[in-house]
């Protein structure tokens, strides 16, 4: 959103009431404006769609953070061994979690489909007899886990490169800037498949830093790396935008050190568009990881994301294919609820837009 | 090798084969107006009306260098039998007879001189490299040569018997064989001199790995650049990540039916990329004729039952295994190796392959039906003749007793859908038993040559091999002797680096053995059978049937038990 700047609080005149009218005008009682975060907040709560996406994300997120009670408590399976030789109670009788075929040239083995019963097998098994339902739950654990930091690191660097780019200048904007240049000119996904395949080998080791192979650091570094320049370069023509106005220019003019007006003046006015990025790039960076997953190359086996699912899911997308439409169905609701929530949060932030609409 | 077969007849048909006596007369075309048999009659016949056409393989990837001297995977081996010759060659033919070796560039089988030592071949002439030029005895040594410059996978193993060897395997860029193969240009012959009686030694000169080659190839790894040879197809374009496009060679003239027949199709399309389950759809679509690589098992139901007729099952002389470093943490240990291969439920991996229509348990090194093999499975409960069922405890019980409890183990498999699969169930394994495992899935163009170098200090591994040749050396001492290890080199087929002073010398006294008692060396196999079981350098897991799904279209499906599908031999219209 893009606010009127906030004046330093040095600058403020003192006789003025904070944020509302002068009192007594016309005799009147004045009408104490609510200020522009519970503005937006309000905004966004009467925005149904927004609620209603944030609170499918609330319910993925509550079901994801109950895996272990539902794995542990109602399926009593581990969804991270291989269970081969599985049986469990169907009807009364003792059945094989993984089927042999008896029709034709007796090829193949299959999996059991969906039972629909919650205590045991409710979305089937996959091609290691794992209880899908529960790997569905762990997975996406590990899925929203790593679009978080991930959305996290890229806000982080994303955003002191661009305060620095934009407020410094000179030199040191030419450096950063071309940095960006670098690594936007690679396709993201392509960018993020080539850093996977290199540091998947054997991880990373340089001086004090040590990531396994098999970390899930691993995919959440990459993953924030390559949104850097889609959220960095936005930041930084914002922090230009600022840095020519007038409260900034007349802070630089006292003496203000540089670090001070760049925390205390331009940083809270870029805050919004970043909290505006946040839903957005979660859904963004979910889409990544799945695709990295689902090539082998993000979250490791026997781990689970949403996109090692699928990937276990097409070995077996015609005899089994909910072990594929499942985490597929998953990850379609959750970035959805994300964009819409990220579009009601743009909305009630930044009121240019809605005068856009409006307009439009 | 990765990936080679026989049928279950391996045994008896073996026996004869390793003397000399087992390979065939030479094979000459018809001369004009001779009169032909009836089966030459049919199969002129055949040619002419089927001849033509372009044939579409398909597999998930290529596997490694196009290099007919240093590749060594079944993939390659399979389609080098229509474009490399060699001296000798496995006849092109189906069933058992495949293991039949035959003249192929030089005239006839040459008998042996000097006690076994020296043969000397002579060289047909006419035969041109699909370049044009001339095969000549100079092609044929520095082909020899060729094979230790670019350090072959089998330079230490199948070739380290000829005369000069040693130095070539000290010294190989330098490498010339010095009075161990030598041309006479005015005779027209090649003379092999070996330091001693090998009775495998044309098995050794009919697999690609000395196949000839013109004498001025470059004498490092060609990479992606096809090599010239000799075959009925010449390989016009080879994109490692698209394509192979193989033509019929424009200097071919059959000169024998057994070792370099003709072939059907006028091209061979072999596209890369697709994943199993998008090569089973084109085969059924009639998009694709073939595709390298195993089903996925769940299109087996539906090929075993829709498909059925398009479907061709035969048994393999093979295995799959999982070596395990002998030389790192943990594997170090004989007693961790051990409880891996108590640990593992062989059914569970049988039936990851497919079912038992596809596979059977294994304990032991030699497949059944091998010469040498006597079932022993010392890895189960109740020990003894054959595998029943995994001993958690015991195994559990070994890794407390080697100290190993807790330490990291990495898995490497291909990233295809069985091999991870089995990748992923091992993982579940070693966990149960205390280690901290995972599992790490590569490209099945680089996990082959990756889990060979010791510098990528691998622990564990799935790989398979089938044999190069019906003899119990081919998986003994090509896999476990001390002559595989090469460390630091992407050919280093001793994967586990297995080398045991003991077991290997008794490798190299029942190699000696086999040129006057054939019998005896069978049973010194056997011995080294149980033994390398014993110290557990790999667990076995299953020995596996081989499934090949063609088109409606294909016809003429023939399958050699040594290369198994003989490509060109089949026709497409």
């Amino acid at each position: 959103m893009m606010r009127p700047p906030r004046r330093p609080r040095d600058m403020t005149d003192s006789t003025a009431p904070m944020g509302g009218l002068a009192s007594g005008e016309q005799g009147r009682p004045a009408r104490r404006s609510r200020g522009p975060w519970a503005t937006a907040f309000l905004k966004l709560w009467h925005d149904r769609a927004a609620m209603a996406a944030l609170g499918v994300v609330l319910l993925v997120v509550l079901a994801c953070m109950l895996a272990p009670v539902y794995a542990g408590r109602v399926a009593h399976t581990d969804p991270f061994r291989s269970n081969l030789d599985g049986q469990f109670e169907r009807n009364g009788e003792m059945v094989p979690v993984m089927e042999t075929s008896t029709e034709g040239l007796g090829l193949g083995f299959t999996p059991i489909g969906p039972t629909w019963d919650f205590q045991a097998f409710f979305l089937g098994a996959d091609n290691q007899g794992r209880d899908v339902m529960a790997r569905l739950l762990y997975g996406g654990r590990n899925s929203l886990w790593i679009a978080g930091v991930a959305t996290v690191i890229c806000l982080l660097f994303a955003t002191l490169i661009g305060l620095a780019g934009g407020y410094f200048g000179g030199p040191t904007d030419w450096v950063l800037t071309r940095l960006l240049d670098v690594l936007w000119a690679f396709p993201v996904y392509l960018l993020a498949i080539s850093l996977s395949i290199v540091l998947i080998a054997k991880g990373i080791d340089i001086g004090p830093i040590s990531i396994t192979a098999d970390s899930l650091w691993l995919p959440i570094l990459i993953i924030g790396i390559v949104y850097v320049p889609y959220v960095a370069r936005p930041i930084r023509g914002q922090v230009l935008s600022l840095r020519q106005s007038e409260f900034v220019l007349a802070a630089i003019g006292l003496g203000v050190p540089g670090w001070r007006i760049l925390i205390r003046d331009i940083l809270p006015n870029v805050t919004t568009t970043l909290i505006v990025f946040v839903p957005l790039l979660m859904a963004l960076n979910m889409l990544t990881e799945s695709a990295l997953s689902f090539l082998s190359i993000g979250v490791q086996p026997p781990d689970a994301s949403w996109g090692t699912i699928i990937q276990d899911g097409q070995a077996l997308l015609y005899t089994r294919p909910i072990v594929a439409l499942a985490p597929g169905v998953a990850i379609v609701i959750t970035v959805l609820a994300l964009n819409i929530l990220g579009d009601g949060v743009r909305d009630a932030l930044d009121p240019r837009a809605k005068l856009r609409l409006r307009s439009a | 090798m990765s990936w080679s077969k026989s049928t279950l007849g391996g045994l008896a048909v073996a026996g004869a084969l390793l003397s000399w006596n087992g390979v065939a007369a030479a094979d000459e075309p018809a001369a004009p107006g001779t009169i032909l048999s009836p089966q030459q009659t049919q199969v002129a016949a055949l040619k002419t009306e089927h001849k033509g056409g372009t044939m579409r393989l398909v597999a998930r990837s290529a596997q490694g260098t196009i290099d007919p001297h240093i590749n060594y995977t079944l993939q390659y081996w399979q389609f080098y039998q229509s474009v490399y010759d060699g001296l000798v060659t496995f006849k092109h033919a189906g069933g058992a007879d495949g293991f039949t070796v035959v003249p192929d560039l030089a005239e006839a089988i040459p008998a042996p001189q000097n006690d076994g030592k020296t043969y000397v071949f002579k060289l047909r002439k006419g035969i041109k490299f699909w370049d044009g030029r001339d095969v000549t005895v100079k092609d044929v040594v520095a082909s020899f040569q060729r094979i230790f410059k670019v350090s072959s996978p089998t330079s230490g193993t199948f070739y380290a018997g000829i005369v000069g060897a040693d130095k070539c395997l000290q010294d190989p860029a330098t490498c010339t064989l010095d009075g161990g193969v030598v041309a006479d240009e005015a005779a027209g012959t090649v003379t092999i001199n070996l330091t001693a009686p090998d009775p495998e030694l044309f098995y050794k000169l009919s697999v690609p790995h000395a196949v000839i080659l013109p004498a001025d190839t470059p004498t490092s790894d060609l990479g992606t650049v096809p090599a010239v040879g000799t075959g009925a197809y010449m390989i016009e374009s080879f994109d490692p990540n698209k394509q192979m496009k193989m033509v019929r060679n424009p200097y071919f003239k059959e000169w024998s039916a057994d070792a370099q027949p003709d072939g059907y199709p006028d091209v061979v399309l072999y596209d890369f990329g697709l994943t199993d389950e998008a090569e089973v759809t084109a085969v059924q679509n009639g998009e694709a004729d073939w595709m390298f690589d195993q089903p996925p098992t769940d299109r087996l139901g539906e090929l075993g039952t829709k498909y059925k007729d398009q479907v061709f099952i035969n048994t393999l002389t093979a295995w799959w295994y999982a070596p395990m470093n002998v030389n790192i943490a943990p594997f170090n240990n004989v007693k961790a190796r051990q409880a891996v291969a108590y640990a593992i439920d062989r059914k569970a991996l049988v039936n990851l392959f497919g079912g038992p229509a596809l596979a059977a348990p294994v304990c032991q090194v030699l497949p059944p039906g091998f010469p040498g093999h006597v079932d022993y499975c010392p890895f189960t409960k109740n020990p003894g003749a054959e595998w029943s069922a995994p001993d958690l405890e015991k195994a559990k019980q070994l890794v407390k007793e080697s100290g190993t409890a807790g330490q990291k183990v990495t898995v490497i498999v291909e990233d295809t859908a069985i091999s991870k699969s089995i990748g992923v169930y091992l993982q579940s394994v070693l966990k149960d038993i205390g280690y901290d495992a995972s599992v790490k899935p590569l490209s099945p163009n680089i996990q082959f040559t990756y889990i060979q170098n010791t510098n990528n200090n691998v622990q564990m591994s799935v790989s398979q091999w089938y044999q190069d040749y019906p003899a119990a050396s081919d998986f003994l001492y090509i896999l476990f002797g001390c002559d595989s290890f090469h460390p630091g080199s992407d050919s280093s087929i001793n994967i586990a680096g297995f080398c045991d002073k003991a077991i290997d010398a008794k490798m190299k006294q029942a190699l000696a053995l086999a040129v006057t008692d054939q019998a005896g060396a069978d049973k010194l196999w056997t011995e080294i059978d149980k033994e390398v079981t014993d110290a557990a350098p790999a667990a076995a897991l299953f020995t596996p049937k081989h499934i090949d799904f063609i088109s409606k279209r294909l016809g003429n499906f023939i399958f050699n038990a040594q290369y198994y599908w003989v490509i060109t031999q089949s026709w497409v219209q």
